[in-house]
């Protein structure tokens, strides 16, 4: 199965280890890019290019601040992200709310049994 | 009470899935609701449709399988194998969703109590990020993507 490009969405731009690193950095704060390539311990070409797929899919914001190129994160592009990953335990515990009424019933049978 | 038995859904790592929920019940009823296939079909579809046939032969290389039928109408089914089975505390078993039959997921399931409530622990591992992501991808592991628990911290730092 083909994989969808890393740009296409904010879904495919986390798939990266990596990004998701810049991006657990940068959520503590806006930070040059020598920061990151100081804290990742990574080099400057693949930290530029992580950095550009991830202002690409609009996860990361840029601004010049003298000669320096400061990013920062923009969580917006997370929403979705984060609300499927919700959907998902919505849906284990509907499914696990099921089981609390099979539950009762089995406590129910058990205190029938000791009378 | 209704917040504790939440469903918690994290991954661990890039190849593996954990939920855990408390349950109000000793953990014997925990494992019997879990392994009898008269209970099984009456919570295991959740609301997504209806399990028609539950197997299970629980012993150390027995095997398992779940039919359900979905509300959309279409019927999907998982497989897999008892690896490990300590009655009330542990059941490791393999688990395969039909329609990708090369992805073998292995699950354990910790069954533990305290004060007569039950913590369930399920840890899904899948032999490479890339399987999980196909098997989540697959729609029946629902909704989970390759990301998340990073992200669930940097979106949670932003709100």
């Amino acid at each position: 199965m083909a994989r969808a490009a890393t740009t296409t969405d904010a879904f495919n731009a986390v798939a990266e280890p990596r990004r998701r690193q810049i991006l657990d950095v940068l959520s503590g704060g806006e930070r040059p890019v020598n920061d990151l390539i100081a804290l990742l311990g990574l080099a400057q070409p693949l930290v530029s290019k992580h950095l550009r797929v991830l202002r690409e899919v609009g996860l990361v914001d840029v601004r010049d601040q003298g000669r320096q190129r400061m990013y920062s994160v923009n969580g917006g592009p997370l929403e979705p992200i984060h609300e499927w990953v919700k959907n998902d335990e919505q849906s284990w515990s509907r499914r696990f709310d099921r089981l609390d009424v099979v539950l009762d019933e089995l406590k129910e049978m058990e205190r029938g049994d000791d009378e | 009470m209704t917040n504790s038995k939440r469903a918690v859904v994290t991954l661990p790592t890039d190849t593996q899935i954990q939920i855990t929920r408390i349950f109000d019940a000793p953990r014997h009823l925990v494992f019997q609701a879990w392994t009898t296939p008269e209970l099984i079909k009456r919570w295991w579809a959740g609301d997504r449709g209806e399990v028609t046939s539950a197997d299970v032969d629980l012993q150390v290389g027995g095997r398992w399988r779940y039919v359900m039928t979905a509300n959309g109408g279409f019927e999907v089914a998982f497989n897999g194998e008892y690896r490990e089975v300590v009655p009330n505390e542990r059941i490791v078993s393999t688990e395969i969703f039909e329609p990708v039959p090369d992805v073998e997921a292995v699950v354990t399931n910790t069954f533990t109590e305290e004060n007569g409530r039950t913590t369930l622990t399920i840890l899904v591992r899948h032999p490479s990020r890339e399987s999980r992501d196909g098997h989540i991808n697959s729609g029946m592991e629902e909704g989970m993507n390759e990301a998340m628990d990073h992200l669930e911290r940097v979106a949670a730092s932003l709100a």
